[in-house]
This record gives structure tokens, sequence and C-alpha cells, in this order.
């Protein structure tokens, strides 16, 4: 997994840079000015316990929080402090946790949001069907309420419907949360298919192990600060790796 | 047979009505999560309006009327609330009487306390009479009007990409935001929605009374509120059964209380809203069960 199958566009500056964040909400401090670069095509797992600040970092990135400091670039231009409609038109597209998918709504209505900033109307019609053979469960689906699909067919829906933005950078916030082993199995093969794609991707998770031993690099972040950074051997392996930092409950027997 | 008829006319036209002005209530509720109280300003610019304008084809009238009621609201969203946007519900509330206390002083000093009458038009004075049952033209106006506006708002949150987009901002709406949908946009838009259900009913309010006040529209947006939560607050499919629902409600008392309780419809009417969001607090019909708005 560490060779791109596809070529890498050469940027002269990281596809994402985050310099000095720092997020605050009222007089707690969740991010106390990190620093991240991910460059384009690049897997970059955010790993470590709850309340390290990972969901904080990816808010931040996305617009969803307004950062009380620091700057956040991608491809060279400043989106930090822009709302979150206008920062997912710089292709920054987020998975949030626990999907939030729109429930009242059908699978088909949920995906054409997805391409809300898209005015290709031929380009949508292709991702489209893109994403429903990369989903085949969602093409059955397609006109149901989504507030019937299962956990995993939702997730499924939150991530093709982000896709159908056709994002540069793609933020995913804990996929795998709550899902059955099969289906967590499915959301890493999923992610591993967009990374050979060419996406570049910011994945957190809980489940240390495997987002560790599927990404180029990985950032370990505790209470608000990055601890250590590096390739998966450089981390000394993913189960080693969870186990030093996160305690036992990052490993993934 | 004839009273009975009579008094389904009744109960379909005062459920109507009620239904106009939960729908505007409940469209902003639905996008904001803020209780309008100034959509009773809307009303009452409506209102002025029509008497101001007398001296124009009827055309001309209710376009003008129309176009006050939008731009009012739009005007209200970007002036009153737009800074308020992300304060507690309570500080929208509160902003939201202000605004309607501001409005309602100023109509006061422009145009004086007393009311302004005006004619709307011949017809909504004129009625039909078929052997016993009395049936005013107005009423069937009230009906066709309430009728096309709620069918054409449907059709506009089903079948458009902007509709759509409002669906998906009532739900969720940091998601929608996530995706691209614009906060200022859906928002303005909602109020646009609202002034134009306001400027309906403003006509309709004024063709059958004739005449406006500086508080005109106070306690149709009370009634309207008290159908919208009977319905279930953030859906606009509550938000028309609880009208239909109250109108109804009141017709019947009307009819069946003796003439020494009659007073006391109202009174009576509210003690069965009491009773029903104690049994059922999320009103008759839930969000997330049907078209959520």
């Amino acid at each position: 997994m560490a060779e791109p199958l596809l070529p890498v566009p050469l940027l002269p500056v990281p596809l994402l840079s985050v310099r000095g964040l720092t997020v605050r909400y009222g007089s707690v401090t969740a991010l106390h000015g990190i620093d991240l670069d991910v460059d384009a095509g690049e897997l970059v797992a955010l790993v470590g316990p709850n309340g390290a600040g990972k969901s904080s970092t990816l808010a931040a990135v996305s617009g969803l929080v307004r950062p009380a400091a620091g700057t956040v670039t991608v491809a060279g231009e400043v989106v930090s402090g822009l709302a979150p409609e206008r920062v997912v038109r710089h292709g920054v597209a987020l998975v949030p946790e626990g999907r939030n998918i729109f429930t009242a709504l059908t699978v088909a209505e949920n995906l054409a949001l997805g391409a809300t900033i898209r005015r290709d109307a031929a380009g949508v019609a292709a991702d489209l069907d893109r994403q429903l053979d990369r989903f085949p469960i969602l093409r059955d689906r397609y006109g149901q309420q989504a507030g019937l699909l299962s956990g995993g067919e939702q997730q499924q829906l939150a991530i093709a419907r982000a896709l159908m933005s056709r994002p540069r950078l793609l933020l995913l916030d804990e996929p795998s949360l709550g899902l059955a082993p099969r289906l967590v199995d499915l959301v890493f093969e999923t992610v591993a298919q967009l990374r050979r794609e060419g996406l570049t991707i910011v994945l957190v998770e809980q489940n240390a192990t495997r987002a560790v031993e599927l990404a180029d690099r990985t950032s370990v972040l505790r209470t608000g600060r990055i601890v250590r950074s590096g390739t998966a051997d450089e981390l000394g392996g993913g189960a080693a790796m969870a186990a030093e930092y996160l305690g036992e409950a990052g490993v993934t027997p | 047979m004839t009273t009975l008829v009579q008094a389904l006319v009744n109960a379909l036209n005062l459920g109507g009505l009620y239904a106009l002005y939960a729908l505007g209530v409940a469209m902003v509720f639905g996008i904001l999560r803020l209780v309008n109280f100034a959509h009773s300003s809307l009303i009452m610019a409506g209102g002025y309006t029509l008497v101001f304008t007398a001296s124009l084809p009827l055309v001309v009238r209710l376009a003008l009327t129309v176009a006050v009621c939008v731009a009012l609201a739009m005007v209200l969203e970007l002036v009153a609330f737009r800074g308020v946007r992300s304060a507690a519900p309570e500080t929208m509330l509160v902003t939201s009487f202000a605004v309607s206390m501001l409005l309602s002083s100023l109509a006061e000093s422009l145009f004086g306390a007393l009311p302004r009458s005006t004619d709307v038009d011949p017809v909504f004075r004129e009625s039909w009479t078929f052997g016993q049952i009395y049936l005013p033209k107005i009423n069937a106006v009230t009906v066709v009007v309430v009728v096309v506006l709620i069918g054409g708002l449907g059709l506009f949150l089903t079948r458009t990409p902007a509709g759509l987009r409002m669906r998906a901002a009532a739900e969720d709406f940091a998601t929608a935001r996530l995706l691209g949908v614009a906060a200022n946009r859906v928002i303005s838009l909602a109020f646009a929605i609202s002034g134009v259900l306001a400027a309906a009913a403003a006509v309709l309010l004024l063709g059958a009374n004739g005449s406006v006040t500086p508080t005109f529209g106070f306690n149709a947006v009370l009634f309207g509120l008290i159908a919208a939560v009977v319905g279930g607050l953030s859906s606009l499919r509550g938000a028309v059964a609880g009208g239909f629902v109250l109108g109804a409600a009141s017709q019947l008392l009307q009819e069946a209380l003796p003439v020494g309780l009659a007073p006391f419809r109202d009174a009576l009417l509210f003690a069965a809203v009491f009773c029903l969001l104690v049994v059922r607090p999320q009103g008759l019909i839930r969000s997330g069960q049907g078209v959520r708005v």
C-alpha cells in the first residue's frame, strides 16, 4: 500500500497545510496550535484517545468551527475563517462522525445534495453512476428514505455523498465507529481504494491499528497536541504504536 | 343537516386561515429554530399597503402587497435576525418580540392608532346562498388561496433543487452547509416565503375585517403559533394539520357552546390545546415523520 498506483500531481505546496491551529470551545482549549501537512495523494491518519482533538481538527479544517488562532490552507489558498459552504468550494469534503445523513430525505436526495456546489449536470450524472457502482446497496435503496438504512448503509451513503462534490481532500471522521466487523472491513477497503484512485485523505480513527497500517503517515494527538508523527514503521508498527500511545483501548486484536 | 354543512364550511374557512398563519411561523422555525412573532408585522405591513393603494387596480395592489411583505421579511432577516442567528433561541425570540413591538409602534406614530379601512374587493362582501346555507364568497376565496399556496409550497419543496436544499437545511443545518448549501440564501428564502404567506393572510384578513390597526396580525400569529405547536412546530405538514384542527375545534365550540359560555370559547380551546400537549408534547406530527421543514 506504500506505492501509489496513480502518478500524484506535483504541487509546489502541500495540498493541505495547517499551521498553529488552535480551537477553543468557551474556556476549554481543544487544540493547542498544531501543525500538519498533507501532500496531494497522501493518506494521513490522525489517531489518539477520546478528546485528543481529532474531530476538532477536521471541524476547523472544514469550517464548521472557527479557529481561535492559526491558518489552514488548501492548495495554497487560505480557507481558515471561511464558512463551511465556502470551504467545500475549495475541494474539501468532510464525512462527519455519526454520518449525519438526512434521514427524512431519500438516498437519491442525499446524493443530489452532495453535488450542491457543482454545475456540470453531465459530470454529476457520471459521478452518481460511479458511486452507485462503488456502493451497490445504494443503488438498491436509491428511492428509499435514508433513515430506514442500517448503520453500515448510512456510512456508505455518507461517503458517497461526500464524493459527489468531487473533492480534492476527503476528511473522514471515525468512519468505522459502531459498525459490525464485516462493515469495518468494507469501510477500510473503500478508503484504500479511494487512496489508490489518487484522492488525498485525512482519516480520523479510534481503530488505530488499522488506520496506522493503511496510512502513509500517522500523527498521534493527545490533549490537543501532536505528540508523534511518522510512518507505521517509524512508529514501531501499528499495533505497537497503538498500545504505547493509546493504551489497550486502541488495539484491535 | 344544514347546520352541519354550514359548520363545515365555516370550519374549513377558519382552518385554512389558521393553517396559513401557522405555515408562515413554521417556515422560519423549521430553518432557524426562531419563533418569529414579527410575522405579525409582515401581515400588518401588507394590510397598510392595501389601505394606501386603494386607488389602484386590484392586481397591482395584490402585487404591491406581496412585494412589500417579501421585502420587509428579507430586510428584517438581514437587519434584526442575522446578527443573533447563532445566539440562544430565547435571544432570537425576544428579538422577534422587539421587532414586532417596534414596527407596531412605528405604524401607530405614522398612521395613528385608529383603524384605517379599505375595500379590498366588492366580491369579498358578497355571498352565495344555497337554500339555508350561507356561503360568503370570501370563504371560497380563502380556501382556494390556502390550497393553492400549500400545494405550490409543497411542489416547490419536493420538486426543485432549492426546495431540496431547504428541506436538508431544516433537518440538519450544519451538514447542509458542509455540502455547500449557503446559509444566508436558504434563510433569506425561508423569510421570503413567509412574506408571501403573510401577504396572503393580510389580503384575506382585510377582506373579512375591512380595516387595519397597528396591532393587525397579532391575534393571527398567536393562533398560527398555537396551531403550529399543536401540529408539531418543525413540520410543515404539522402546521397545516394543526391549523385545520384548531379551526375545526374552534368552530365546533362556537356551535356547541351554550350562549352563556360562548365568551369563553378561546379559553376552552386553549385548555384543550394544553391537554393535547400534555398527552402528546411533540404535537400531532412529530418531526422526522414525513416531510420535515
